[in-house]
């Protein structure tokens, strides 16, 4: 089981650089929700992931049975998968946002913030360059 | 139980905020209110901060288990000399950006939206500082990243969208990335209480996978620290924030990640994996230099204190690459002098943006003339920025390129004051372009007048007072930076204090 996820880990964990690295917004955006996804695997993963018997205790025992679930690193997945809804969310308003306002989803054609050259050694020409766009 | 003090100390830093954005939420379109609220919650989190570091002071380190579920199995919080500095230096922040904020032109509109992010963005912020949990680390990073997106498209300009699309999704990636190496650390020490952690590292039986979980955390607080590789999302982003949101971001974001740094590096990896301090090496001078030269470029005034923010990380860097107790002193001196230095040039500049019409140098000229307090606040925080004495930046630098020295770090300490040199430069030609200079043809002239001027420049004169009298009263506050120092490198304090007495 640990081989499969951990298969799985690195196959997300490609497509999301992969994704991450493309020139259009949206792929970027599924990009981001993979590695998520990949983070979540992680944690998934790494607490074990024999047990299958829900996680309580007995009336009378100490301990937790053999073969109970951990629950640890589901609260923990729980946990990541509501915050990074809450910002997929905000990113994928910020690229419609773009869209409306500049009309592309190319992070490379985005040049308000940051101009496409070094800026000139001379001032006045550095100030016109950056009103220009 | 009741709550005994430490339990309201430390959770204080964290609730008063908390109410202070549900309660200025809850009243938008009523300014004047959210104005008081803000203005309370300000007050109320500098007392209770400077309360934090009385405690912290007398009594050692203190930690406090939220709902008595004993460490390490409940959300632990905790405060040392350092974090409880950090939170008291947030509160200052919080209270000089709220002050200013009203009188700034480009928030008018904003302001109902203003009060409750910048409530959460500080929640964030001590949040992190308190946090004694790696993942709680990572719950307080988010909080203050969603509260960011929000501030930086405060203005609502085309400018900020762009910015805000390359700052939300890098630093996204660096939060994932975080996640992971969460993940993996709870695999390999089955703990994230970072007490327990730092016990329980060193008896990990793979410890080539402990450095590689090492190497993933330092990457994702590097990514938010802005260190060498890894700042292209700060230069694109932080100069198309509105004045008193690009103030707080530049005091208070990218120093969370060097304390996360600092604290991962001497809490869980004391003993250092071989790798590290050279990597810390390259990643400070290389910060150091690359964002000097970045700010020599510039012309813009926001671009070159952005540039600024990346140099001055690197000096943090040095001292946790030295890592005697002495340079993380001088770290740990170094992070609350710039927190206040930079938050106020950047008020500054709004001032000037003001006052001149421009933040474009070649637009600007002739401010000392017409308003020469204006240039001696903008003097005090960029001179002390480039560490001359008698500021609190001369003291900082001093000591962690002593510690350099001390240490036999010659060539990094070389590089640390050339680059403080460079630094000089750039400020001096703010200065000269802006303050000394003819101003140009037809450029705007609006004097700083009456109450404006008053509530512009009053919290960057209060700012100011505290470099100075961190500078001219150095004593206390490099012993207690010395003293935050050694409680960081001897950690058993620290575990003993979340622990207890447990074996």
């Amino acid at each position: 089981m640990e081989t499969l996820l951990a298969l799985l880990f690195g196959l997300l964990l490609a497509a999301a650089c992969y994704l991450l690295l493309a020139r259009s917004l949206p792929r970027v955006i599924i990009g981001l929700l993979l590695l998520g996804n990949a983070a979540n695997l992680a944690i998934i993963a790494a607490g074990r992931v024999a047990g299958t018997a829900p996680p309580l205790v007995e009336r009378g025992a100490q301990a937790l049975a053999a073969g109970a679930s951990n629950p640890l690193p589901q609260a923990l997945v729980l946990t990541a998968i509501v915050i990074s809804f809450a910002l997929t969310a905000f990113v994928m308003v910020l690229a419609w946002a773009t869209w409306r306002s500049e009309a592309t989803l190319d992070p490379e054609a985005l040049r308000r913030a940051e101009p496409a050259a070094l800026p000139s050694t001379d001032k006045q020409e550095a100030a016109e360059a950056e009103a220009r766009p | 139980m009741i709550a005994a003090r430490a339990d309201w100390l430390l959770a204080l830093p964290v609730l008063i905020p908390l109410l202070a954005c549900a309660l200025s939420a809850a009243l938008r379109g009523r300014p004047l209110v959210q104005r008081a609220v803000t203005a309370t919650a300000a007050a109320a989190m500098l007392v209770s901060g400077a309360a934090l570091v009385a405690e912290v002071l007398g009594r050692g380190v203190i930690a406090s288990q939220m709902g008595d579920w004993p460490a390490p199995f409940g959300i632990t919080m905790v405060a040392d000399l350092f974090a409880a500095a950090m939170v008291a230096i947030t509160a200052l922040i919080y209270a000089a950006t709220a002050a200013y904020a009203p009188a700034d032109a480009g928030m008018r509109a904003q302001e109902a939206l203003w009060h409750p992010l910048l409530a959460a963005l500080v929640l964030g912020v001590a949040g992190a500082f308190l946090a004694g949990d790696l993942f709680n680390l990572y719950v307080w990073f988010e909080v203050m990243l969603i509260a960011s997106f929000g501030l930086l498209v405060l203005g609502g300009g085309r400018e900020q969208l762009d910015a805000a699309v390359k700052y939300a999704v890098l630093n996204l990636m660096a939060t994932t990335v975080f996640l992971i190496a969460v993940g993996l650390v709870y695999g390999l020490t089955g703990t994230l209480n970072l007490a327990d952690m730092a016990r329980r590292m060193p008896q990990v039986p793979n410890q080539g996978a402990a450095a590689a979980v090492a190497f993933l955390l330092l990457a994702a607080f590097g990514a938010k620290a802005a260190v060498f590789p890894l700042f292209f999302w700060l230069p694109a982003s932080y100069h198309t924030a509105i004045a008193p949101v690009a103030a707080i971001f530049a005091g208070l974001l990218t120093k969370v990640g060097v304390y996360a740094m600092i604290r991962l590096v001497t809490l869980v990896f004391p003993a250092g994996q071989d790798w590290m301090a050279p990597l810390l090496w390259a990643v400070a001078a290389g910060t150091m230099v690359v964002g000097v030269l970045g700010a020599a470029a510039h012309w813009d005034i926001r671009r070159i204190l952005s540039f600024h923010i990346i140099s001055q990380i690197g000096y943090m860097i040095v001292g946790l690459a030295v890592a005697t107790p002495f340079a993380i002193a001088g770290a740990v001196l170094y992070i609350i002098h710039h927190i206040m230095v930079k938050a106020n040039l950047f008020l500054v500049a709004g001032a000037i943006r003001r006052a001149g019409g421009s933040f474009s140098l070649a637009a600007l000229g002739g401010l000392w003339r017409r308003d020469p307090w204006l240039g001696i606040l903008f003097a005090i925080a960029a001179l002390s920025l480039a560490g001359l004495p008698p500021l609190s930046g001369f003291w900082a630098k001093f000591m962690v390129v002593k510690s350099g020295f001390d240490a036999g770090w010659y060539a990094l300490a070389a590089v640390a004051l050339g680059t403080g040199i460079l630094t000089l430069y750039s400020m001096l030609k703010i200065w000269i372009e802006a303050f000394w200079k003819e101003p140009p043809e037809g450029a705007a002239v609006v004097a700083l007048a009456g109450r404006e001027r008053w509530l512009l420049l009053g919290p960057v004169a209060a700012l100011a007072l505290v470099t100075l009298g961190i500078g001219l009263w150095a004593e206390p506050f490099a012993a207690y930076a010395l003293a935050a120092g050694e409680q960081l490198a001897g950690r058993e304090a620290y575990i003993a204090a979340v622990l207890g007495a447990r074996p």
